[in-house]
């Protein structure tokens, strides 16, 4: 069936060439996985790459395609513990006081897909931002499509924005409190609401429904798949 | 005379050509707008989260849901970004039926579309007629899926089941409609889908003709449209404008041409593009994209009559084996727990992988750290960026025309607010 252009190692190879004469001097690592290119660009140098990227004749990346955050405290932690799992109750066996990497200088990334219309080739970004106050450079100067889709990283992240112009919350209700997709905020929230009739309005409560997990996260190693990937992948977490 | 000042209206949440659940917050300077703030989220369910908390295969109906006018362009993207990242590819039948649902699935967005900006400023008629088709278009969801909106038809590795070899037809008595209106409707569903489908894809250009009659040289229309909302091609690239939006602005950038994916590099389509980049030229944009997905339509239909084949891989840590197989075979049925009760674990790795969904690219970004769930899900939807331009498209225009601009721009918030 149709071949996905944009995999083909001869235009691979093409794009990390140019990518990696336009960049020179800049730190940036380039990883080569399942046929996509990603770019690990140290924070500092965020506006500069951004620009080089747009600007340079070799790249040309016009369109900023995607831009969204990441929480990486739980990454590679399977939560189905068979050893200790008791025999009653909904989802035994499933730790669910799992020791998150809270305090990781790369609990945190942006990442950011690129395209170029001009040489038909997508590229992918990512800027490790920190772990107690995530912040990077905005782009905004740069695309302006980045503009809502920084507001949603902060708002679900808490990633500030360096020179946004107007950094406020855009998915949650407002007066939100957290960072709902923290891997340490829990999937049903921290408060539910009701109409309270003696007072006669909405009031916010601590939620009742107790975490349960349907399926629990196991992380299986797939024999089919030792020859193909798990190799470059190390640099990938 | 009075001193007039700016002041702030807000429109919506709830307000009919506010297409759902948007909030506007515009600062106006008489009749004219300064300013708009759109306030989104009232229909954020974080689907991004809860995919983190699933199985893969759990979350495709949750794709569904996102731009609930076009279902299965979602699916396409979600279940792509899996099989690139399982490295599984779908049986040839399988492109071919995804193509033409996909294509289904265009003409259905685009008629809501259609409907909808049309109902906003001041056409009803095409509202009706437009309905009349997304009917037989739901109809083919149904046979196929058993669903007619959210089908979760599409899954790693090809497609639920094959097409159906009898199309579902109206019962033979009913208190509102006579034996006769039953009978010319029941007219082209004798055969299979294929044959209803074809039959759809033979009236259909007929039926975009009688919509443009209605509106492409109607005075009103033009009155409401040209002129409205112009984009240059520049400015669409800065803010991240895909499809027909970017298209309408003049840049000739079509995912099915460029980075052709399914079936779409063996069929015969053009790409239309715009010229003024107002609202008038991404009507016609759409407009014609519905002719050529009809055309693309035909095309598989021919190939699906001639290329039966497998839907769907055999290997059974993906596809469910057969029910039938099941009932006799342990190694099966361990297999249908297994895929059922956990799932399985891709290798560690991030993919993204696009289609071109009728409002756009739509495309899903997935971390996975070897697990059977997503490590992160986000879903790259073609409306969030097509929105928070509304601010620049709108300033300098009057209040009416904002509701002109919100049609063209042809938002849903399932995928906004995910």
């Amino acid at each position: 069936m149709a071949k996905d252009i944009l995999s083909n190692p001869v235009r691979l190879t093409a794009l990390v060439d140019a990518l990696g004469e336009a960049l020179v001097g800049q730190g940036c690592e380039t990883i080569t996985h399942l046929g996509e290119v990603t770019l690990i660009v140290p924070s500092e140098r965020l506006t500069d790459v951004a620009w080089i990227l747009r600007d340079h004749p070799q790249l040309r990346f016009e369109q900023l395609i995607d831009l969204c955050g990441v929480d990486y405290a739980a990454y590679g932690k399977s939560e189905w513990t068979t050893e200790e799992a008791s025999t009653t109750g909904f989802g035994r066996g499933v730790d669910r006081d799992q020791e998150l990497a809270v305090d990781d200088p790369k609990r945190f990334a942006v990442v950011y897909h690129l395209l170029s219309l001009v040489h038909n080739r997508r590229v992918r970004l990512r800027v490790y931002a920190g772990s107690s106050q995530p912040m990077v450079d905005s782009i905004v100067p740069v695309w302006a499509a980045a503009n809502w889709f920084e507001r949603e990283a902060f708002d679900l992240f808490g990633i500030l924005f360096r020179g946004h112009p107007d950094l406020r919350r855009i998915l949650t209700d407002y007066g939100f409190v957290g960072y709902p997709f923290r891997k340490d905020f829990p999937l049903s929230g921290h408060v539910e609401m009701r109409y309270d009739p003696e007072q006669g309005r909405v009031i916010y409560e601590p939620v009742s429904i107790p975490p349960r997990v349907l399926v629990p996260r196991v992380i299986r190693s797939d024999s089919r798949y030792v020859q193909t990937g798990v190799s470059s992948e190390s640099a990938d977490a | 005379m009075p001193e007039i000042r700016n002041y702030t209206l807000n429109f919506g949440p709830q307000h009919p050509s506010a297409h759902g659940v948007l909030r506007l917050v515009l600062e106006m300077d008489g009749e004219v707008i300064e300013r708009a703030d759109p306030h989104i989220g009232l229909l954020h369910r974080a689907t991004e989260k809860l995919a983190e908390s699933k199985p893969f295969n759990q979350s495709i109906g949750y794709m569904d849901r996102l731009d609930y006018v076009s279902m299965m362009c979602n699916e396409h993207g979600y279940v792509r970004a899996i099989e690139k990242l399982l490295g599984v590819e779908a049986p040839e039948r399988a492109q071919y039926i995804r193509t033409m649902f996909d294509e289904i699935t265009r003409i259905l967005n685009h008629l809501m579309w259609l409907a909808a900006h049309g109902l906003d400023i001041g056409a009803m008629t095409v509202f009706l007629y437009c309905f009349r088709e997304r009917e037989d278009l739901l109809d083919c969801y149904e046979a196929v899926s058993g669903a007619r909106m959210h089908a979760t038809y599409y899954r790693p590795g090809g497609v639920y089941r094959d097409l159906p070899d009898r199309m579902p037809q109206y019962s033979g008595s009913s208190k509102w409609h006579s034996a006769k209106t039953i009978a010319k409707r029941n007219g082209p569903r004798q055969g299979s889908l294929l044959d209803f489908i074809e039959d759809f894809a033979d009236r259909f250009p007929g039926h975009v003709d009688e919509y443009e009659t209605l509106l492409t040289d109607n005075r009103i229309w033009k009155q409401r449209t040209v002129g409205i909302g112009v984009v240059s091609p520049e400015r669409a690239l800065q803010l991240g404008f895909t499809g027909p939006m970017l298209r309408g602005s003049g840049v000739e950038w079509d995912l099915r041409k460029k980075q052709p994916y399914a079936a779409y590099d063996k069929m015969d389509f053009d790409i239309p593009v715009g010229v003024n980049g107002d609202c008038y030229d991404r009507y016609l944009v759409r407009m014609e994209e519905m002719r050529q997905s009809n055309r693309i339509i035909k095309q598989c239909v021919q190939w699906l009559r001639e290329n039966p084949g497998p839907v769907a891989i055999e290997d059974h840590k993906v596809m469910p084996p057969s029910r039938a197989d099941m009932k006799d075979d342990m190694e099966a049925l361990i297999h249908h727990f297994k895929l059922f009760t956990e799932g399985y674990c891709p290798p560690p790795g991030e993919v993204y992988a696009a289609v071109e969904a009728p409002k756009g690219e739509f495309g899903c970004y997935i971390v996975s750290d070897g697990a059977n769930k997503p490590y992160r899900l986000k879903v790259r939807a073609p409306g969030f960026p097509h929105l928070a331009a509304l601010d620049e498209m709108s300033q300098g225009h009057m209040l009416a025309d904002v509701v002109a601009i919100i049609g063209t721009l042809d938002v849903v918030f399932g995928e906004i607010d995910r």
